[in-house]
């Protein structure tokens, strides 16, 4: 049987974290009153102009940036038509033309087995980055065959990154997309929470034969986490190789992901192929962004996006980040990568090296074997940990100074991890694991173990 | 050239258009021929423009929060509504196929 090549794109749509929306003043927030957080625009009523808000604008540079795109001075806006309860207008300003940012890339790593022992890093290319106008909230109701629609989160603004496909799997898949999460959270752009549809993952799947040409696709939606999407990806592929080594066809269609059942299934709604009439926004002039040379000198402040001025001011970003923690206290690259993975735990690590002698290099193990395993045999995020850093370091400080031994550590690390308010020493004395330091005490201990066994200290004596 | 009924159908599909007579399709006919005529324009080097408004400045707003809490308000134009939801049918209601309306087009 010849080998299939599976071929794995992503359209990524990351809400920007921001006050107002993308074209009005109403609010951006998760969770509210429904229909609370509308504007007369939002609602589509007749009279109404978009006005582009400065921060998602300076979002989506950032973001661009940060993926080494180019960044367009010049971009346009467009209208996307179709016809659904949630979207008012009965179409989407989106940027179909010219988006705000082009040909990126982004480098993640993932781990050859699964033993975090070797980490490769590999590369997908970013299309675009575009600017659009996210939908409101339809709730079904099948009981009274309704639609109840929550225009809140209509109008909030998105950056849509579109991946190329360049990757081959879930696992690829899954490790671009967190990768991303990471990157769009150290830069405050979008808090990119997957559970509250902030980052939310379309996946483009289709396998050929090597060497033919690409097979015909399918889009797969309704991914609610990064490890669903590594399931609905490879669910996926599978599906799509079975069908066709069974002399069958695969359809260009839209399918969602069934996380209960762990397969993708066809979508009712779609009609085949959509004309979405793009056309340009009439109501808004280009974009235009300026960098250090272009900058016009009258122009007011407060209406001007300077792309260099904000390139100077990006955070580090969770490469260099790792670069710098293996650089600055001696751990390895894996180390690093699951630092950075756990949210808070990087920070957790770095406040116990500072109030402890111990070596990183030794810190490391604590924190990745020990304090990590405990938080998630507990379904715990490193701010619920009930052992701080300070008594992580307490504990580790009493190891250094040789006045507990290490299995004695891990004994009292278990009985921390209960938070019950003890500290590390206040459990070594109730435990009586202190370590003997008096030369007297010890010799008389050893005595009296040679004294309880004559028969086999005789047998040791002679050989 | 005529525009194909194939495509009347098509935009009455997309735009929720109803050509309703004759005098909509030719109506339509002329606005397409009256359109062609920027064929006979040479824009061989010439940049497209995007709108009338490309050379005006796209104003930016600052990132304040100023509308929104108008609930009531909103919810005044809807025909029906479930507790500050609004009610729509249960998914979109496709147009029927051309054989099963009743349009002009069905004719032609």
């Amino acid at each position: 049987l010849a080998p299939w090549v599976p071929v794995v794109g992503l359209e990524i749509h990351a809400q920007i974290s921001s006050n107002s929306k993308l074209f009005s003043g109403s609010q951006v927030q998760f969770a509210a009153p429904p229909n609370s957080l509308v504007s007369f625009f939002d609602a589509s009523l007749p009279g109404t102009l978009p006005v582009l808000n400065r921060r998602c604008v300076e979002a989506a540079v950032m973001t661009g940036l940060a993926l080494n795109c180019s960044i367009n001075k010049k971009s346009l806006f467009d209208r996307k038509h179709y016809f659904y309860a949630d979207l008012p207008a009965g179409y989407q300003i989106t940027q179909q033309r010219v988006p705000i940012a082009v040909n990126g890339s982004l480098s993640y790593s993932l781990c050859i087995d699964n033993k975090m022992s070797q980490l490769v890093t590999k590369t997908v290319r970013i299309k675009q980055i575009q600017l659009e106008q996210d939908s409101g909230k339809s709730l079904h109701d099948d009981t009274r065959s309704q639609t109840l629609v929550d225009l809140n989160r209509a109008g909030v603004g998105l950056m849509e990154v579109v991946m190329e496909p360049d990757m081959c799997c879930g696992e690829e898949a899954a490790a671009a997309v967190r990768e991303l999460q990471l990157i769009l959270q150290t830069l405050g752009s979008s808090q990119a929470v997957m559970a509250e549809g902030q980052l939310r993952v379309d996946a483009n799947v289709s396998v050929h034969h090597p060497g033919e040409p690409y097979g015909v696709r399918t889009e797969v939606k309704n991914i609610n986490s990064i490890r669903f999407l590594a399931k609905a990806v490879d669910y996926e592929i599978q599906r799509q190789i079975e069908e066709l080594e069974n002399g069958g066809t695969i359809l260009n269609e839209t399918r969602a992901f069934d996380s209960k059942l762990g397969c993708t299934v066809p979508m009712r709604d779609k009609e085949g192929k959509q004309d979405y009439r793009f056309m340009p926004e009439p109501n808004l002039p280009p974009l235009i962004l300026y960098d250090a040379k272009s900058l016009p000198a009258n122009m007011n402040h407060q209406q001007v996006i300077n792309i260099d001025w904000i390139h100077e001011r990006l955070p580090d970003l969770p490469s260099v980040r790792r670069e710098k923690l293996v650089e600055q206290y001696g751990i390895l690259p894996e180390h690093s990568f699951i630092l950075l993975n756990e949210d808070g735990l990087a920070e957790f690590f770095e406040n116990v090296v500072k109030q402890t002698q111990m070596k990183p290099k030794k810190v490391i193990g604590w924190i990745l074997q020990d304090t990590l395993s405990y938080l998630k045999q507990h379904s715990l995020s490193v701010k619920d940990s009930p052992v701080s850093s300070c008594l992580l370091a307490d504990l580790l400080n009493l190891l250094e100074k040789k006045e507990i031994s290490s299995t004695a550590a891990k004994q009292v690390l278990a009985e921390l991890w209960k938070g019950e308010g003890k500290t590390p020493l206040e459990i070594v004395k109730e435990q009586k694991l202190q370590l003997l330091q008096d030369q007297k005490e010890l010799e008389q201990i050893c005595q009296a173990v040679i004294d309880g066994q004559e028969k086999e200290v005789i047998m040791i004596v002679l050989g | 050239q005529k525009v194909s009924v194939e495509v009347l159908d098509h935009l009455e599909h997309l735009a929720l258009v109803d050509f309703r007579d004759s005098e909509g399709v030719e109506r339509l006919q002329k606005a397409i021929q009256f359109a062609d005529q920027l064929h006979e324009v040479n824009t061989d080097g010439v940049e497209p423009m995007d709108s009338v408004l490309e050379d005006r400045c796209l104003y930016l707003r600052e990132d304040d929060v100023t509308e929104g809490n108008c609930t009531k308000e909103l919810l005044e134009n809807a025909r029906e509504k479930v507790e500050e939801y609004f009610v729509a049918p249960p998914g979109n209601i496709p147009l029927p196929k051309l054989e099963e309306r009743e349009t002009f087009l069905q004719g032609s």
